[in-house]
């Protein structure tokens, strides 16, 4: 049963670090958009896969990047 | 062959549309040239992968033309001032509302096209509010290239002043959830060891382990009090200096008093119970109730929003030199401002010079512009139709009645319902009442019975008779409803709004935009000339192609709908003097076509342009049709050609609607300004008795008392300022999204998808609520008054007590969930 007397109190200090990294989401503002981020995590935000034909437009628009 | 479709916006293509363009391989028409336009800058900009990703299409084809004038002037230090935020450097900071958004591809393709733009350094959607933070380096992009950008792919983007409330609002959000999740990871541990504590209760041999563990469960749940119930204290502490007993009260005292005897336990060594998981499970239940409330608060006040983007950011000034472009917050009273066609009223004031109409729809619902000349009012916010005027201003900023309106808005939103109200009444009388008993029953025990556990069953009676599940009943029930109906398009702004619409006997619809569509449509053509009736509307539509007044858009689309378009007519250039359709504001236009005058508009106007007889005739002959609609007439030289009849159409749902409300018991009435004959044709179409018309909005407010005063509790359905007294005086009132703000603003409810059909679910779903509250509530204060005498006899100990409180809350938690919808039913339903 001693055991305790170190496994409760490691246990409030899982607790605190759950907390403070709750605390942190809250200020990092993860909960202000909670339906954008479940839709982005789809779109590739890579360049388009397929070439496209028109080589000049891409490397403008690499370029604008 | 059928229709196609525009590949961007999915309107119907017109045929012969020459606007085609090769998109993800293959060639696509598209239904204008702004469609194409927008098509052309996605692909070019290599964002076609919208087109793969995108769920929905745009509400409509984007409008080339118009903000893109002034732009430059978002660029200007004064304009800039009120919502750009300086952050170091050249770097500034803004948000921006996005309109046109429908699916995650918009967000998608809107963030990768403007931050492809040098400069800029950030563009971040948030797709639940439909607003973008951007940061750029104003020394190598400027604020109005970056709005182009966002115009060029089909979406409109305003500047908006986050202000103060949006702030405030994002402050008492995370506030909320700090404390909550403090409290929850808190009562979780607490949990924890009050699980060994209650097993290992009077164990031999283990006091050491027992009175650790007690010291661990103090550790734990002294933040949870002091810091997540630090609300509850506060707001008792406030109501107590009031002289007043909230709901706060009990719940404090409980806390505290419960807090504190196991404190005292704990440090004492006593080997009695300690609560600690009784307070902390308190804490987090009643912090998750009144988040939930806040979020949906939160979310009926965004409803609102728009307001603020009525007013331009831009006005023409005319100064003794010329026109001059100033920022809206420059101008004062007497300056003359210039209002184009298209463009909004940017202040009160009066018409100099000029006659054109203008659309009050905003204020007053009506769907027909008004004619405005000479010395007529203009209201900022509403827009200018036909022609240009000169205003001069009277009144600006926070005299306008947009602003009064937003002021009224802000303080409707603030207002607390009159449930809770009462509730709070209610508690004040039942928490007075148990701590006098407490204090009775504990002096009792002190004197007469056994000192040593007075203080316990004073505990326990505290602890039992906490008004949780009385707190938690209403708010609980209405959360879980709110949230349902929120789903299905129903907005409740007020929290007692349910509770009005679960006891109502009665239901008034206003006519026009609420059991219609609000809108013009061409319900019949009488051909009085030699032209057939195709080509009569096709020469209206001429006549009335690029006019943004309701009337030549119902033309319009009736010309489509006849398919008129395969030989458009010019009505163009082919009168000597002239170079297209004049318009004469309130009346109607002339122009040329094929070589002749003509002119559309009201039968009078036309009358004059034809000779005697005939012009006689065609005002009998109008005056037949007036009460089927608006009667429009067109006419040349030689006589009449046609008369138009335009209808306001019926909402698709109408009749459904109707139907389901008289099969829930409703006893159902139509007031309405408009004439007494097509409201009462309109009512018996859909099967409705009490059909008035001609009101005034005193008439109807008298009627509506009249119907109050036999008994009836009456809800109101509406959209126009008109209706703004009557709906805040009926027992509930439901407005329109598409109706005007001012009528949001007096509602308790919101139909934000315009669909009728919500109503009886609404209706369901408030009765239902009615009912849980009256369960719960029947069921906490039962709980109570067999709970209390028994904790005052000294039967039941603090920890059975807190047992039995944290079961009756939970139950009246469980119930009130049901209210919420199983699945997702969306508004769909039922229509």
């Amino acid at each position: 049963m001693n055991i305790l007397y170190l496994l409760i109190p490691l246990g409030i200090i899982f607790m605190a670090v759950i907390l403070a990294a709750f605390l942190w989401t809250v200020r990092a503002g993860q909960y202000d958009d909670m339906e954008g981020p479940a839709h982005r995590i789809l779109m590739d935000d890579d360049d388009p896969r397929i070439p496209r034909r028109d080589p000049a437009s891409r490397e403008q628009h690499e370029e604008d990047r | 062959m059928t229709r196609e479709a525009c590949y961007h916006c999915g309107l119907p293509v017109p045929r012969g549309s020459a606007f085609r363009r090769v998109v993800l391989g293959e060639e696509r028409a598209f239904c204008c040239p702004g469609c194409l336009a927008v098509a052309g800058a996605i692909v070019e900009a290599g964002l076609e992968d919208y087109y793969r990703h995108r769920t929905e299409t745009p509400d409509g084809p984007p409008d080339p033309l118009a903000p893109l004038a002034g732009l430059d002037l978002y660029d200007t230090e004064q304009v800039q001032r009120s919502f750009v935020h300086v952050a170091e450097g050249d770097v500034r900071e803004a948000s921006l509302m996005l309109e046109g958004i429908t699916c995650a591809a918009c967000v998608w393709l809107s963030e990768r096209h403007v931050k492809a733009l040098p400069g800029v350094l950030d563009f971040s959607v948030n797709y639940s509010t439909h607003r973008a933070r951007v940061r750029w380096d104003t020394s190598r992009v400027q604020l109005s290239r970056i709005l182009q950008a966002v115009h060029e792919i089909g979406y409109r983007a305003h500047p908006f002043d986050p202000g103060r409330q949006e702030a405030s609002f994002k402050r008492e959000r995370d506030r909320a959830l700090r404390r909550l999740a403090v409290a929850g990871l808190g009562m979780m541990q607490v949990m924890m060891i009050a699980v060994a504590l209650w097993l290992g209760h009077g164990a031999a041999g283990q006091e050491d382990m027992m009175h650790f563990l007690r010291w661990v469960a103090l550790f734990i749940a002294t933040p949870v009090v002091v810091y997540a119930g630090a609300g509850f204290f506060t707001s008792a502490w406030r109501d107590v200096r009031q002289r007043r007993l909230g709901m706060d009260v009990p719940v404090a005292l409980a806390i505290g008093s419960t807090y504190l005897a196991s404190v005292w336990a704990t440090v004492t060594g006593s080997h009695e119970h300690v609560y600690f998981e009784s307070v902390t499970m308190f804490v987090f239940f009643l912090l998750t109730g009144r988040y939930l409330e806040m979020a949906a608060r939160q979310r009926a006040g965004q409803a609102t929003e728009a307001l603020g983007r009525l007013l331009p950011a831009v006005a023409t000034r005319l100064t003794d030199t010329g026109e001059e472009q100033v920022p809206v917050t420059e101008l004062s009273p007497g300056d003359r401002v210039r209002i184009r066609p298209g463009e909004p009223v940017p202040a009160d004031g009066v018409v100099e010079s000029g006659r054109s109409s203008v659309d009050e729809s905003l204020l007053t619902g009506e769907s027909l512009p008004r004619a405005r000349g000479r010395g007529d009012g203009l209201t900022g916010g509403t827009v200018n139709v036909e022609s240009p005027l000169v205003m001069r201003v009277e009144q600006v900023g926070a005299d306008t009645v947009l602003s009064a309106i937003q002021r009224l808005l802000d303080r409707a939103q603030t207002q607390k319902p009159r449930l809770a109200v009462m509730a709070e009444r209610g508690t004040g009388w039942f928490v007075g009442t148990v701590l006098v008993l407490t204090a009775l029953v504990g002096l009792v025990w002190w004197w007469w019975i056994d000192p040593a556990r007075a203080f316990w069953v004073m505990v326990a009676m505290l602890v039992v008779s906490c008004p949780c599940a009385l707190a938690l009943a209403t708010p609980a029930a209405i959360t879980a409803a709110t949230g349902a109906l929120t789903g299905r398009g129903l907005l409740t702004a007020r929290g007692e709004a349910l509770e009005g619409l679960a006891s109502v006997t009665d239901m008034v619809f206003d006519k026009t935009g609420t059991l219609t569509e609000g809108r013009l449509s061409v319900r019949d053509v009488e051909v009085l000339g030699s032209l057939d009736r195709s080509g009569c509307v096709q020469m209206a539509a001429a006549l009335e192609v690029g006019s943004g007044h309701p009337v030549a858009r119902a033309l319009v689309e009736a010309a489509e709908g006849e398919r008129a378009w395969e030989r458009p007519l010019a009505a163009k250039g082919e009168a000597p003097e002239d170079d297209g359709p004049r318009t004469f504001p309130g009346l109607g236009v002339e122009g040329w076509v094929h070589g002749r005058r003509v002119r559309l508009g009201s039968p009078r106007f036309v009358a004059e342009l034809v000779s005697g007889e005939a012009g006689g005739h065609l005002l009998d002959m109008a005056r037949q049709h007036a009460h089927h609609g608006t009667v429009i007439a067109l006419g040349d030289e030689s006589g009449p050609l046609a008369l138009f009849t335009l209808e306001d159409r019926l909402r698709p749902d109408a009749l459904f609607t109707v139907q389901a409300l008289k099969e829930r018991g409703l006893n159902l009435h139509v007031f309405s300004g408009d004439d007494p004959v097509t409201v009462r044709r309109l009512a018996r179409e859909l099967g409705i008795d009490d059909a008035r018309g001609g009101l005034t909005p005193a008439d109807k407010l008298e009627a509506l008392e009249a119907l109050e005063a036999e008994g009836a509790r009456v809800a109101m359905v509406g959209d126009g300022v008109n209706d703004a007294p009557v709906l805040s005086r009926a027992t509930v009132s439901v407005a329109m999204a598409g109706g005007t703000q001012l009528a949001q603003a007096s509602a308790d409810m919101i139909l934000y998808r315009d669909q009728l059909a919500v109503l009886p679910a609404g209706l369901d779903k408030a009765r239902e609520t009615s009912r849980v509250i009256r369960q719960n509530i029947g069921w906490a204060i039962g709980y109570n008054s067999i709970a209390l005498p028994v904790a005052a006899v000294g039967l039941i100990t603090p920890w059975i007590a807190a047992l039995g409180m944290s079961l009756s809350s939970l139950l009246v938690v469980v119930n009130a969930l049901r209210l919420r919808d199983q699945g997702l039913t969306g508004g769909s339903d039922g229509t």
